[in-house]
C-alpha cells in the first residue's frame, strides 16, 4: 500500500471518529480510563528520564562553560532553555511513543485480530469513536501535562546534579533560572506537546486499528508505528521550530 | 426472517459469493455449511455487515439492510446479536462485565436491573459462579456460553453464530448445539450459524445451505440431507470411508433392505 493510500485511509479514520456517542457516559469512563493508562502508566519513566535529563544537562554544560567571562548561573539559564524548549517535549515524547504508542497499536491490533472489534460493530457501536477518539483526546490531554511535569523535573534534576557535584550553588542556579526568561518558549513546548500527543495516539490508533493476520502482525504493526511515530515527532519538532521560532529576534 | 437477494461479493478479481440467495426463516436454525474457503464466513459477514457486498440484497424484516443509513443500521444492529468463532470475549472485563456491556451502552437500567438481566442470562447458558473470572480463567466450552449470554442479553431477534463448535470436545460441542437450538425456539429468534461440523447438521439443521466455492449448491433439511444426491455435498458430508459405510447402512435400512436392530441383536448372541 503506497504512501498517499496509507494517509487517505489514516484521514479517513479521522473522519469516522466523529460520530454522535451510543452513552456518553461509557464514553466518558472510557476516556477516563484511557487518561489514566496513559497519564499515571507512563509517569514512572516520565520522572526517571526528566530527572536525569536535567541532571546531565547540568553537568555538560558545566563542562562545555569554560569561559571565565561567563557568569555560572548561565548554566542554570541554558538548562532552563534546553529542558524546556527542547528535551522536554521531544526527548520525552519520543520515549512516549514506544511506551504509549506500541501499548495503543497492541491493544487496538490484539481486538482486531481477535474479533473483539467485529463484536463491537455488531453492536452497534461505532468503533472508531468508542476506542480511537478516547485515545486520543486522553493523549491531548495527558501529554502536555507530563510535558510540563517533565520540565519542572528536568530543571529541579539540574538543580540538583549542580549543587550536588559543586558546580554552582542553589542560589545561583536560582538566579539563572529567571534571567531572561521567555514565557514564549513554555507555548512553544506546549505546541509540540500537543502536536506530538496527536502523533503518538493517532499512528499507533491507525496501526493496530487495522492490523490483519495473527500475533506476529501485531508485533510488526507495533513495531511500525513507533518507529513512523518517532520519525513525525522529529519531523514535525523541525517544521515547528521553523515556523514558530525561525522568525523570532532569539533565533 | 432474513431474506438475503443475489449477494456478489469479490476481493481484486477473486469471487467469493457469486448470486447467492437464501431465506433464513424465523424459530429455526439456519445453517450455512461449506469446505474452507466456499464464501460462508463471508456470507455471515455481509449479511451483518462487516462487509459490504458488491451486489445484492439483505432484508431484515422487510428492511433492506444495505440501503439503510448510519442511524437505521445502529437500531438494527442492537436486534442481532452474534458469537463469534474465538467468542470475542473483550479480555479486560470479567464475564460480568462483558455481558453488562451491551445493557451498560444501549439501556438506561440502574446497576441491580442490570445484574439482574446478567444473571438470568448466566443462569440460561447454564454458568454459574463466574460473574467475576476473566476470560483467560474459563474453558473454551464456557466463553463459547459467555459469548451466547453476552449476544442475547439485548432479547435479539437475530442470532448469529460463526462456528460455534471449533475448538471443543465432541460433547461440549453438543451441548452448545442443543442451547443455540433452545435459545432459538424459546426466543422465537432467527438463527444463522455457520459450520462445518456434522453433527451440528444433523442436531440443529433446520434449514441447511451448503457453500461450494461461493455459488449456494444445495438447500434442505437434516432430514433431506442424507438422502441428497448431490455429489459435492456428499462428499463434504461423507468425507470419511467410515461415513460413507455408515449412510450405505442408513440408506439400506430407510429402504428395508436390513434391520440394525435386529444384525445387532444377533452379533451380541
Amino acid at each position: 500500500m503506497d504512501i498517499f493510500t496509507q494517509f487517505g485511509r489514516f484521514v479517513l479514520m479521522l473522519k469516522g471518529m466523529f460520530s454522535k456517542p451510543e452513552n456518553g457516559k461509557m464514553y466518558w469512563k472510557e476516556f477516563m480510563h484511557q487518561c489514566s493508562e496513559i497519564g499515571i502508566g507512563a509517569l514512572g519513566i516520565v520522572v526517571i528520564i526528566s530527572i536525569f535529563m536535567g541532571a546531565v544537562s547540568t553537568l555538560q554544560t558545566a563542562y562545555q562553560l569554560v569561559s571565565p567571562l561567563l557568569p555560572l548561573s548561565t548554566i542554570a539559564l541554558i538548562v532552563r532553555d534546553t529542558v524546556i524548549l527542547e528535551f522536554a517535549p521531544t526527548l520525552v515524547c519520543l520515549v512516549l511513543a514506544g511506551v504509549v504508542g506500541s501499548k495503543i497499536a497492541g491493544e487496538l491490533g490484539n481486538m482486531r485480530v481477535s474479533e473483539q472489534i467485529d463484536a463491537l460493530e455488531i453492536m452497534g457501536i461505532n468503533t472508531k469513536t468508542y476506542l480511537i477518539l478516547p485515545k486520543i483526546l486522553a493523549s491531548l490531554v495527558v501529554i502536555p501535562m507530563l510535558v510540563v511535569i517533565s520540565a519542572v523535573l528536568g530543571i529541579w534534576g539540574g538543580r540538583l546534579a549542580g549543587v550536588m557535584s559543586g558546580i554552582l550553588s542553589a542560589t545561583t542556579f536560582d538566579k539563572g533560572l529567571v534571567q531572561g526568561f521567555q514565557p514564549y518558549n513554555v507555548f512553544f513546548a506546549l505546541t509540540k506537546a500537543y502536536t506530538f500527543g496527536f502523533i503518538i495516539s493517532s499512528i499507533p490508533a491507525y496501526y493496530g486499528y487495522y492490523v490483519k493476520g495473527g500475533s506476529l502482525e501485531i508485533g510488526r504493526a507495533s513495531t511500525k508505528s513507533v518507529v513512523v511515530s518517532c520519525v513525525m515527532i522529529l519531523f514535525s519538532d523541525y517544521i515547528l521550530a521553523q515556523l514558530l521560532l525561525g522568525g523570532s529576534p532569539s533565533a | 426472517m432474513i431474506e438475503v437477494k443475489n449477494i456478489k461479493k469479490r476481493f481484486a478479481d477473486n469471487i467469493v459469493i457469486n448470486d447467492v440467495s437464501a431465506v433464513m426463516q424465523t424459530g429455526k436454525c439456519n445453517l450455512i455449511i461449506g469446505s474452507s474457503g466456499s464464501g460462508k464466513t463471508v456470507l455471515m459477514k455481509c449479511m451483518v455487515g462487516l462487509f459490504e457486498p458488491d451486489f445484492g440484497e439483505i432484508h431484515y424484516g422487510g428492511s433492506n439492510f444495505l440501503t439503510m443509513n448510519t442511524e437505521e443500521r445502529k437500531e438494527l444492529r442492537q436486534q442481532i446479536g452474534m458469537l463469534f468463532q474465538g467468542s470475542a470475549l473483550f479480555d479486560s472485563m470479567t464475564v460480568e462485565q462483558n455481558i453488562m456491556f451491551p445493557l451498560d451502552m444501549f439501556t438506561k437500567n440502574n446497576y441491580a436491573e442490570k445484574l439482574k438481566r446478567v444473571n438470568e442470562v448466566l443462569d440460561r447458558v447454564n454458568l454459574n459462579d463466574v460473574n467475576n473470572k476473566f476470560p483467560a480463567e474459563i474453558s473454551g466450552g464456557m466463553k463459547k456460553r459467555v459469548g451466547i449470554a453476552r449476544a442475547i442479553v439485548l432479547n435479539p431477534k437475530y442470532l448469529f453464530c460463526d462456528e460455534p463448535n471449533s475448538g471443543l470436545d465432541p460433547q461440549t460441542s453438543l451441548l452448545i448445539d442443543k442451547l443455540i437450538r433452545e435459545i432459538t425456539i424459546d426466543y422465537k429468534i432467527t438463527t444463522v450459524v455457520n459450520t462445518h461440523d456434522m453433527n451440528s447438521v444433523m442436531e440443529i439443521g433446520d434449514n441447511i445451505i451448503y457453500m461450494y466455492q461461493g455459488l449456494k449448491e444445495w438447500e434442505g433439511s437434516n432430514k433431506e440431507i442424507i438422502f441428497s444426491k448431490n455429489q459435492r455435498l456428499n462428499e463434504f458430508i461423507f468425507a470419511s470411508e467410515f461415513l460413507q459405510d455408515a449412510k450405505d447402512m442408513r440408506m439400506l435400512e430407510m429402504k428395508g433392505k436390513i434391520d440394525n436392530n435386529r444384525n445387532m441383536d444377533e452379533m451380541l448372541k
